[in-house]
């Protein structure tokens, strides 16, 4: 799917950088809300909220990329993304912005060491000044490989 | 032609046929000679073939002409039925469901072949008879039906010849790929009605209205209109593929009685007549009675999913009006909750009674499995099932099939024994399964019985002792129920021998497992030599249960009050630790005690000494769950956590409270 000519991507910040998820996969954007923590879930689970009657799970990001963890998440938001009919939340500090990007603005990730694990970038987005980094999504829920690294 | 829209109706229907064929296979093998199975097998094949040309499904029409044809030539008596034949008619309902299964998944029919069994099909009819013999019985049909005419109908054709009308014998076909037929015919009557009087219509009107024929319709009309008007009235109707418009000569058919009266003596033999007639309708009578099914509407699942959420959410709702309630203390706000309870429990109620599933659905598949299983291991087996019609929830239907499908195989493999062996026991040479379920009060008992030869208590022993789930010491002075519950422990399994059936080491650990994660429990009682009982005991339902709200620190969870035996408080300082594991003396029983605080991660409150426990039970074991505060019970509906979370420990669902915030359901049986 990688090989589309120009696709929409939903654009959130963590941590004052940008990435970037593929519009298709995103249901609806959230006001943060009241959690329920799910007791031996991994730790970037931050819990569960009710979303119209259903129980859906959140995921932190911060502490999935292994980033600092912020003090206020108070203006942060859930982007709710669906993955193989699976709903689930990411909490991300801001988003406010769609983007379309053509493959010619797409590069592969570089394979060095970053602050983010690289394998869950897909590619590097170029838009204008700005890196946006498009996230393969199903490897960062651990969906389709199923691994859970903790 | 889109016909995809039609494809769900043709899955189900086939489904049904499909079932209704396996049914009457397996009476037929007992009855042979029973002529009235061999023409329903015949109608289903038929009407199979029917929907599968429409839908183009040319694997399956091909077969089920095939299968058409064998069973008409027995059905004509041109051929006996044996025990091959039967045999060849399973296979090909074996081929028809792999046929039907794929094209449930995939839309289209595979790559089954299917052309190897209508040879053998072929063969059985002895010559590759087809198309012709076909043709003539249409032939032979139509006569058949003028000379079949009732007496009444002839009374009305010879008063209709003597004020000049003229009879004629319709034939009309249906296009196959007609969707609406009923209605199609409706039109068709019309058309006729206007012009002439229907007298005689096979099949009966009613019949045609709820759609019970295939695509062919036979009439007699009376009318004063010549031949070539009614083919054009009937022509103008689409969707007819052939017409065949016969005038009938009503001088020689009374004729004809009258002779055949006249030749056999009189009077006699026209009762004779009659009488040779009577079972022939009092069959069609009973076919029709069996053809009755009560009125029922098929709803697509997910739509009866939307609706007990919609149900769910009032409930919710219905809770939390309850707590603004109680500040107010106004009495008619009291009195409209009340109210509005009551309504919100009957339409509960009537909600699950929509979603509620006769237990047929899953005993439906069991006899032909037990004939297969019992011919494929020598041995032979009554299977006596009760209780069909108990009604339980369709998300338990979905859960018991594979346990229950375990349990019978392990009954036929291990617990019934060779006929040989059974008559040097004295006992009856077929042995006898019992299949029975039966409502309990909020559960369903079901229960597998076998008059076989019991569990072997101390090749279990030993069994356990071998494969290190027991010590030989301890394993000495167990009881006789204790030594039954290794059965069920994972990488267990008695037979000596791997056989195909079971005993492949994973069995009665994954029947367990599967209860319990419903909510059920599974207990055997076994005699030697007398056999073996399994009894399942599961809940209706797994939507809505009662609860228990506990709360631990801020945190608020919920605990299934169906293992809750009781609540009381204990003081913190008899708690003794025996062997890592803290327990109490409660009523002179020693109790372990588990501190949830712990299971959730939450740190532990060390300046509490009266604390409440709560003590669950799963089978006869019980254990005493500390918990900070209780706040009630509650009628709750289980939500899933969804497939991300699925097998976080000790965690069995979670439910929406009443101020809207989620609760996790805990997940007792694990924590024992």
């Amino acid at each position: 799917m990688s090989n589309i000519n120009s696709a929409q991507y939903v654009l959130f910040k963590l941590n004052d950088e940008y990435y970037g998820i593929d519009i298709s996969k995103v249901k609806t954007i959230e006001k943060i809300q009241n959690f329920t923590r799910v007791p031996n879930a991994p730790n970037y689970v931050k819990g569960v909220i009710n979303l119209r009657g259903e129980v859906v799970p959140v995921i932190d990001l911060r502490k999935r990329f292994n980033l600092p963890n912020k003090n206020d998440y108070s203006n942060s938001r859930i982007i709710i993304v669906t993955v193989n009919d699976i709903d689930v939340g990411l909490i991300v500090d801001s988003s406010s912005e769609v983007l379309q990007l053509t493959a010619e603005n797409l590069d592969n990730p570089p394979h060095v060491e970053g602050n983010v694990t690289e394998d869950f970038i897909k590619h590097i987005g170029k838009d204008g000044e700005r890196l946006i980094m498009i996230l393969d999504i199903e490897k960062v829920l651990g969906i389709k490989t199923n691994i859970e690294e903790s | 032609m889109d016909v995809n829209q039609y494809l769900e109706i043709f899955i189900e229907e086939a489904k049904e046929h499909l079932q209704n064929m396996n049914e009457n296979l397996l009476n037929l093998e007992k009855n042979p000679d029973d002529m009235e199975l061999i023409n329903e097998i015949f109608r289903v094949a038929h009407t199979l073939k029917g929907m599968a040309g429409t839908m183009g499904f040319e694997k399956v029409q091909s077969l089920t002409h095939q299968m058409e044809n064998l069973l008409d030539e027995i059905r004509s008596s041109k051929i006996e039925i044996n025990v091959d034949i039967i045999d060849t008619l399973f296979e090909c309902f074996d081929v028809l469901e792999e046929y039907i299964t794929s094209i449930s998944i995939s839309g289209e029919e595979g790559n089954i072949d299917s052309s190897g069994l209508v040879n053998r099909l072929n063969a059985l009819l002895g010559n590759s008879k087809n198309e012709e013999v076909n043709e003539e019985q249409n032939e032979e049909n139509f006569d058949d039906q003028i000379r079949d005419l009732e007496d009444h109908v002839i009374n009305i054709l010879s008063k209709a010849k003597e004020d000049g009308y003229k009879a004629y014998s319709i034939k009309i076909r249906l296009d196959e790929n007609c969707m609406l037929k009923s209605a199609r015919a409706f039109i068709l009557f019309n058309k006729l009605e206007a012009i002439s009087e229907i007298i005689k219509s096979e099949p009966s009107v009613e019949d045609i209205e709820d759609e019970k024929f295939d695509f062919e319709i036979s009439l007699i009309v009376l009318t004063k209109e010549e031949k070539s008007l009614i083919e054009k009235e009937i022509n103008s109707v689409s969707e007819i593929e052939k017409v065949e418009v016969a005038e009938i000569n009503i001088g020689k058919i009374i004729k004809d009685q009258k002779e055949s009266l006249g030749k056999k003596e009189g009077n006699k033999a026209f009762v004779k007549k009659n009488k040779s007639k009577t079972p022939s309708t009092t069959t069609n009578i009973k076919k029709k009675k069996n053809n009755i099914v009560g009125k029922t509407v098929r709803v697509d699942i997910d739509r009866l999913d939307n609706l007990m959420n919609l149900v769910s959410e009032l409930i919710i709702i219905k809770t939390r009006m309850e707590d603004i309630g109680d500040d107010s203390k106004r009495q008619n706000m009291n009195e409209a909750i009340e109210y509005l309870e009551r309504i919100t429990t009957n339409l509960h109620d009537a909600v699950m009674k929509v979603r509620m599933v006769p237990i047929e659905r899953v005993f439906n598949r069991f006899p032909r499995m037990v004939r297969d299983l019992s011919k494929e291991l020598g041995k032979k087996v009554n299977l006596e099932m009760t209780g069909k019609e108990t009604e339980v929830d369709r998300t338990v239907i979905d859960e018991i099939g594979d346990p229950l499908v375990h349990l019978i195989r392990n009954s036929i493999d291990h617990g019934i024994e060779s006929p040989d062996e059974r008559n040097k026991l004295g006992k009856d040479e077929t042995g006898t399964l019992k299949l029975k379920a039966y409502p309990d009060g909020n559960h369903v008992v079901i229960e597998v019985e076998d008059d076989g030869r019991g569990i072997d208590i101390e090749k279990v022993r030993k069994k356990a002792i071998e494969r290190g789930i027991v010590s030989e010491d301890r394993a000495k002075d167990l009881p006789k129920e204790e030594i039954i519950e290794f059965l069920f422990e994972a990488g267990f399994s008695t037979a000596n021998e791997i056989s195909d059936v079971s005993g492949r080491g994973v069995g009665l650990d994954v029947v367990k497992t599967k209860i319990e994660s419903i909510g059920g429990i599974i207990e055997t009682k076994t005699e030697s030599n007398k056999g073996t009982k399994f009894s399942i005991r599961i809940p209706l339902t797994l939507a809505i249960i009662q609860a228990l709200l506990i709360k631990l620190k801020e945190e608020i969870y919920a605990i299934p009050l169906s293992s809750i035996k009781e609540i009381s408080t204990i003081n913190s300082e008899k708690i003794r630790k025996v062997q890592n594991q803290e327990v109490i003396l409660f009523r002179n029983k020693t109790l372990p005690i588990i501190r949830l605080n712990r299971i959730v991660g939450i740190e532990d409150n060390i300046n509490k000494k009266e604390l409440v426990i709560v003590i669950v039970k799963k089978g006869e074991k019980e254990a005493g769950l500390i918990v900070d505060e209780l706040i009630g019970q509650q009628e709750i509906v289980i939500k899933s956590l969804g497939k991300f979370l699925s097998g976080i420990k000790h965690i069995a669902g979670a439910t929406i409270l009443g101020n809207g915030s989620i609760s996790l359901i805990l997940d007792v049986n694990s924590l024992l």
